[in-house]
């Protein structure tokens, strides 16, 4: 007899079967990640102390690289629904709660994938990676994607039907929350509004977090803090991607 | 095998299925026959517990629809308008994934995936991507999906819709063995008549989401339309006499006579030597148009005849 674990193994270990079979496919989401890598972090002055600007930029790529990704993913089920097999699946003995957790699960692999790259493209350039902080950070990130991902699948069932929806919801909301959570550019010297919606963006503490993870500080208030807010986008995801699936037919 | 109760579903002010009762036992193959939005996959969708229905109630396999769903998916199979195979994926893997999403073992799962892979012709195009197969391809293991964990009962949601008939006729012949070997109850929604009249030897007509006729193919036509016998003659003098004699419907030169049996009568009535005789067999079609007053076909009626030397 199946339970809600093998069910989830089942959804999880066929959604990231085509990744494994075409690989090129986690670079296809991170091409404006590695644009902004490329062709605007050297814009940025080096830190007053001559450390490198990488070290600051970097761990924000690595959430954007998440964010694009993971926001994105519920295109798949879209195509999903709109060529039958999400009916199929739904007609299966699959639990519907497995039907959402197995495929936001598996947003965890490509995310790892993507900061891997982005780490081993930026260490010639003067990046210092400290690994434990670093693997720290990824299980941080682990916990946003996971609730970013559900978010995008939610979104995918909300849509059916309506591809538009789907598109002009992701891509209104994508750079807001990137810009908000200080990726680019520092929102201290920012004006105070600017400064008060960027505290109500869970991403900020994801992204304050993961700068201080990489640059090997782990027992600091911004680990809690990012861990938190992860956690928390973690779980928001899977309980309204739960409930979407529930609905869906 | 299938018994609903005053099963309906409205959706909004549309009664898209409207009271329909309907029994299926163990090892039919029904046809459910109607034109589009007539309430067919909104019945199968139903009774596959996609959908809950407004009202009534369905049991499907031994089990109720709404309240043992997971019981119901169970047992059966459901081969849906789609392509069942995702299109970024390998139609093997889907296949083993299919397969344990059913509850077999890994191993279990690939053995019969193989098995049906071999059954359904698809071993040079298994490992490849299902968005690179042709349409016959993706039905097949769309086919192949469905009965991976050999459930007792199958629905086939317009199988054949959109494959050329080489390929329609393929799947037809897949159907039939599937039944034939092991006993398979199927339902399967058309709107192609020869499909239904071919395959099923129940028919359920369905129209503004009800039922209404139910039968043999043979026994829709007998009941509601008949053979007709035509018989030609050199001019209407000649005709007008045979239809004195026949009690048949005298025009212009012809004579047409309803019949239960056509072939026999016709053989009866070479007698008053007509110059032709033509045997006109009803078809789905003209059941239908019997029924409802339209017509099913989306082109011009051509009816099937068949011409008897006089």
């Amino acid at each position: 007899m199946t339970s809600l674990v093998t069910d989830t193994r089942v959804v999880f270990s066929r959604e990231l079967r085509p990744v494994l079979r075409d690989p090129f496919t986690v670079i296809f989401s991170m091409i404006q990640p590695l644009f902004f890598l490329g062709l605007f972090a050297p814009l940025l002055p080096d830190a007053p102390d001559g450390g490198s600007s990488l070290q600051w930029f970097v761990p924000g790529i690595i959430v954007m690289s998440c964010l694009f990704g993971s926001s994105m993913t519920g295109s798949n089920l879209l195509f999903e629904m709109q060529t039958g097999s999400h009916e199929r699946m739904l007609v299966t003995p699959l639990r519907r709660p497995a039907l959402l957790i197995g495929r936001a699960l598996k947003e965890i692999v490509p995310m790892i994938a993507q900061a891997a790259l982005i780490v081993a493209v930026c260490v010639p350039f003067g990046f210092e990676l400290h690994l434990a902080g670093a693997l720290l950070g990824l299980v941080v990130l682990a916990g946003f994607c996971v609730g970013l991902g559900a978010l995008s699948y939610t979104l995918a069932l909300a849509s059916k039907n309506k591809e538009w929806l789907f598109w002009t919801v992701q891509q209104t909301l994508l750079f807001p929350l990137l810009l908000l959570a200080g990726v680019l550019l520092p929102i201290e010297n920012g004006p105070g509004w600017l400064q008060t919606l960027s505290r109500i963006n869970p991403m900020t503490y994801v992204v304050d977090a993961e700068r201080a993870l990489f640059n090997g500080e782990v027992l600091a208030r911004t680990t809690l803090d990012g861990l938190v807010a992860a956690v928390l986008v973690g779980l928001l995801g899977l309980a309204v991607g739960v409930r979407a699936m529930r609905r869906s037919d | 095998m299938i018994e609903t109760r005053e099963l309906t579903k409205h959706f909004k002010d549309v009664r898209a299925v409207d009271g329909i009762n309907l029994t299926v036992a163990r090892g039919e193959l029904v046809a459910m026959l109607g034109p589009n939005g007539a309430g067919k996959s909104t019945t199968l969708r139903m009774l596959t517990t996609l959908i809950p229905p407004t009202s009534g109630s369905a049991e499907v396999a031994g089990f109720d629809v709404v309240r043992h769903q997971r019981e119901v998916r169970l047992r059966i199979g459901y081969i849906g308008q789609g392509n069942g195979a995702g299109h970024s994926q390998r139609g093997r893997d889907e296949l083993i994934s299919q397969g344990r999403a059913y509850g077999m073992g890994v191993r279990a799962a690939r053995a019969r995936a193989d098995e049906l892979i071999e059954s359904l012709g698809l071993a040079e195009v298994a490992n490849r991507t299902v968005s690179t197969l042709s349409g016959g391809q993706r039905r097949r293991l769309d086919i192949a999906m469905g009965l991976i964990h050999a459930p007792e009962l199958l629905f086939l949601d317009e199988p054949s819709t959109g494959l050329d008939p080489q390929n329609r006729a393929n799947l037809q012949e897949h159907i039939l063995r599937l039944r034939a070997e092991h006993g398979t109850t199927i339902v399967l929604t058309t709107h192609y008549l020869d499909e239904a009249d071919s395959m099923a030897e129940r028919v359920i007509v369905i129209d503004h989401g009800r039922i209404i006729a139910d039968d043999t193919p043979r026994q829709l036509k007998a009941k509601h339309v008949g053979d007709r016998v035509i018989l030609g003659f050199a001019g209407p003098a000649e005709a007008a006499a045979a239809a004195r004699a026949s009690g048949g419907e005298q025009r212009g030169d012809r004579v047409r006579i309803t019949t239960d049996d056509g072939p026999r009568l016709a053989a009866r009535l070479a007698a008053l030597g007509p110059d032709s005789i033509e045997v006109v067999r009803p078809t789905l079609d003209d059941v239908f148009l019997t029924l409802t007053g339209r017509s099913l076909r989306e082109d011009a009626s051509t009816p099937e005849s068949e011409l008897v030397e006089a």
